[in-house]
């Protein structure tokens, strides 16, 4: 086994190429406040799990995502075949995502956990975005109510995110 | 996506984050996690490695009961390469980030294409 190292730390990376471009340093949100906490009524055999993911994830035929400050969302069914998904984003080496979507959108082993019962079912919809909006206070009030009422329209379980 | 996270479950349904940015996940604080000490654009595992990446989401969804504090991570055990080099590559490396404009970037020239001849996009939701 080689050197171990820390984790990257991402904050101070971000920190570092905004100043180099000659930018504000940007701000990470800083949520002192302990979160809100649900717990898992039911086991995880009979839960409905929802993918939500910020890969900048689309299907051919969607539009794609722009690089500004992106707030829109995509609807995607989970019986997509894997091979028309496709990705856009600013900010992440997408190269793996190209060759293989399940590496920022899991939709083939969940579907694959679905099958074997180990979980109950994969919801219908899956909800992808970019991430990568420089506002807090625009993903606040606007693109988390809207995914968060979307969820419990589709009446799911529980929600996996996957964020890159 | 940490924000999204904390409003869904304030709204009362769990949810569980996966990441590969430790620093931003604790800074963020989702109301429960899994980490996995990948380059970023891994977040679920590695390409063309269905194996593997049905361990790492069953090591993930385990953390659904053995987490019970708000905001607390589980350290999974997956490594990326034998050594981690890869790490000190990532923070040398430049920018690589595209231009940041408002007309959609497409994977590639075929999918705009589909995009246009479809004259709406019932799927896409712009807020």
């Amino acid at each position: 086994m080689g050197t171990r190292r820390a984790p990257v730390d991402h904050i101070v990376r971000t920190r570092e190429l905004y100043s180099s471009l000659g930018h504000e340093p940007y701000r990470w949100v800083q949520n002192v406040d302990p979160p809100s906490w649900a717990r898992p009524a039911k086991p995880l055999a009979e839960c409905r799990i929802a993918l939500v993911a910020s890969g900048g994830v689309y299907r051919t035929g969607q539009v794609a995502f722009h690089h500004r400050d992106d707030l829109s969302l995509r609807i995607i069914d989970t019986r997509v075949p894997a091979a028309e998904l496709r990705t856009s984003h600013f900010a992440y080496d997408q190269t793996d995502a190209r060759i293989d979507p399940n590496v920022v959108f899991p939709v083939d082993t969940l579907r694959a956990l679905a099958r074997d019962g180990v979980i109950g079912e994969l919801s219908r919809r899956a909800y992808t975005f970019m991430g990568g909006i420089y506002s807090a206070r625009r993903v606040r009030e606007t693109l988390a109510p809207e995914v968060s009422r979307r969820l419990a329209e589709d009446q799911v379980d529980l929600a996996l995110l996957v964020p890159v | 996506m940490g924000l999204i996270a904390r409003r869904i479950e304030a709204d009362g349904i769990p949810t569980l984050s996966m990441t590969s940015a430790f620093s931003i996940t604790r800074s963020v604080n989702p109301p429960r996690a899994v980490f996995l000490d990948y380059p970023l654009g891994h977040t679920t595992g590695k390409a063309l490695d269905a194996s593997l990446q049905r361990d790492i989401m069953m090591a993930s969804l385990a953390a659904l009961h053995e987490l019970d504090t708000p905001g607390a991570v589980k350290m999974l055990p997956f490594r990326w390469s034998d050594d981690d080099d890869w790490k000190r590559e990532v923070m040398e490396s430049g920018d690589a980030r595209t231009g940041r404009s408002a007309e959609p970037v497409y994977q590639c020239e075929a999918d705009r294409r589909l995009a246009q001849d479809a004259s709406d996009c019932p799927t896409c939701v712009f807020l």
